[in-house]
């Protein structure tokens, strides 16, 4: 990667990559391709890109260390944002297309189902994350906001809690989903030396976790 | 279409048939309907004249079938919901509340399209997504195909479905279909009534209970290698229930031979009781003295009891029931007491705790 117009392009490309299943899902909506219950589908496809958006997400630091490419960091608050962007979505299509704004039953489904209890508070502990993502906001709050954006598996854990408690009986895809976040998370434990088979360069400063 | 091959029920139009007229009942209702304004009451309506209820509706079969009625295009129609929600759109947005409520009389209860009904549906035999079944189950082969009769029947022994078919008329039935998940529809089943066959085995008077067995055949039911339910699927029917003149055993859809992802070539269908109650592929219908298990009730038993009777009042311990989605609506709709069913079903649970027998 040599060249600010190389990486550019590396940065364009991975940003087009991001909204690939957003198109996706216009396309598909647009063509009436989303079966007999499309409101569900979206809410369905939005959910389940914001939870893959949020794993890969916290997958670049272990990458990172692992692989030696310090260059992932960069990227590392753009798919959050990604996977904000989507839970936002997600949210809205049940708020404003599936519930229809009906406040009443809104309120009654948060504060009685378990499963919207814990998706709800996972968005809302999403959005103080995604308001202190910028680096201004990094050095402005130093340490504690590595403390912050630790919530952020928090949130992870609540996604995948929400999917698996929505579910009926087929619980293999969040399964998936638990298995990388524990190994994301195990990861997180494995001290740093020896989870780094390249010798990493001095410029390999601390940054703020994840 | 020769008006001469239709009898003369299916010759009337729509809104002539028999219709049963939900009616909120006592404590067991919950159902608040606004009063509608007598402009849409108008006798250019197609429902007019008992518009509010449309909840069963019974013909005979037709000899010509419903498929040559109802042009198929009409419901092969897959953007009928786009076109729907963009509707419901513009009558929430219009300032006339009136059209509004009688667009949403007209199409009350219209039946589902062909398309939605065969395309999404829960068939864990053939996959636990709703579109699987559609999409695996197009080999599999109804014929031959055998029914067991046992347990505490004069009659017992294994019939041929031409047997079980042999002397039955089939009826055509449009029935409201609830899925405990929240979705509904609208289904024009065609079948005849259990208690023709109950009444033709003849039931011990130990008889009290009846179980559905659905087809166990890993080689012919893919998910059925897996372990996501316990197989074979069962499900069971006190003998009232069973005995109920609206339970249906269900040989066809829209007119037509019951599409494999339905449940082919045998399956009930109980109205008033959620969709996980109607065994699918029926092989074994057999007659005990005490309460035979359902699938589902043993996989989560404070989810799904043994009764299962569609109530807006009690909620599924993780999501509440008092409303549905009707697939191709855009705004969900109210559940009804019994599915809407209550006039006729209702008196089969009285004194009964249906909070408790859920």
């Amino acid at each position: 990667m040599s060249g600010r117009t190389g990486q550019r392009a590396v940065r364009l490309t991975v940003y087009l990559a991001c909204l690939l299943p957003l198109v996706r899902l216009a396309i598909n909506g647009l063509g009436g391709r989303l079966g007999p219950e499309p409101i569900r589908a979206v809410e369905l496809f939005t959910g389940t890109w914001g939870l893959t958006f949020l794993v890969i997400t916290l997958a670049v630091t272990p990458v990172r260390r692992v692989t030696g490419w310090n260059w992932l960091a960069g990227y590392r608050r753009p798919l959050g944002l990604f996977a904000f962007a989507y839970v936002t979505l997600h949210f809205l299509t049940w708020f404003g297309v599936d519930q229809f704004f009906a406040i009443r039953y809104i309120g009654q489904d948060i504060l009685k189902r378990p499963y919207i209890t814990v998706g709800f508070a996972s968005f809302l502990l999403m959005i103080p994350l995604a308001i202190t993502s910028r680096k201004a906001m990094v050095r402005r709050l130093g340490k504690r906001w590595a403390t912050l954006h630790s919530l952020v598996y928090v949130a992870a854990l609540g996604g995948i809690v929400h999917f698996v408690w929505s579910a009926k009986a087929d619980l293999s895809t969040p399964t998936v989903y638990a298995l990388i976040l524990v190994l994301l998370l195990l990861f997180r434990f494995v001290p740093r030396r020896s989870a780094r088979p390249r010798t990493a360069g001095p410029r390999d400063l601390p940054t703020p976790v994840p | 279409m020769n008006p001469r091959n239709l009898t003369r029920q299916a010759a009337q139009p729509l809104r002539q048939l028999r219709l049963y007229r939900y009616r909120p009942a006592g404590a067991l209702s919950t159902r608040r309907e606004p009063p509608r304004s007598a402009a849409v009451l108008s006798s250019h309506h197609p429902l007019a004249p008992d518009h509010r209820s449309h909840a069963v509706l019974i013909r005979r079969a037709p000899e010509v079938p419903s498929s040559e009625i109802t042009p198929e295009s009409l419901y092969l129609d897959r953007r009928s919901f786009m076109a729907a929600a963009s509707f419901a759109a513009l009558d929430l947005a219009a300032p006339s509340l009136g059209r509004a409520r009688a667009r949403r009389v007209r199409d009350d209860e219209k039946p589902t399209s062909y398309a939605s009904i065969t395309h999404y549906n829960n068939y864990y035999e053939f996959g636990t997504g709703k579109e699987d079944p559609s999409e695996n189950a197009g080999g599999f082969k109804t014929r031959p195909w055998k029914v067991e009769i046992a347990g505490e029947v004069a009659k017992p022994g294994h019939y041929d479905l031409d047997d079980i078919l042999k002397g039955q008329t089939i009826e055509e039935r449009v029935y409201r279909h609830r899925c405990v998940e929240g979705w509904s529809m609208v289904i024009p089943w065609s079948g005849f009534p259990l208690r023709n066959l109950i009444t033709r085995v003849q039931p011990t008077s130990r008889a009290r209970f009846v179980e559905f067995t659905t087809l166990y055949d890993p080689a012919r039911m893919p998910e059925q290698r897996g372990g996501v339910l316990p197989w074979p699927y069962v499900e069971g029917l006190r003998m009232d229930e069973a005995l109920h003149p609206l339970t249906l055993l269900v040989t066809g859809l829209y007119g037509r031979p019951l599409p494999n992802q339905n449940g082919a070539p045998l399956r009930i269908h109980v109205p008033w009781k959620y969709g996980f109650k109607s065994g699918k592929a029926l092989v074994r219908i057999r007659f005990t003295a005490d309460q035979p298990a359902n699938t589902w009730n043993v996989v989560a038993p404070n989810e799904y009891g043994f009764y299962a009777n569609v109530n807006p009042t009690v909620d599924h311990p993780r999501w509440s029931q008092s409303r549905e989605r009707r697939i191709g609506e855009f705004l969900r709709r109210p559940t009804l007491m019994f599915n809407g069913y209550a006039d006729q079903v209702a008196s089969l649970y009285a004194g009964m705790d249906l909070r408790r027998n859920f």
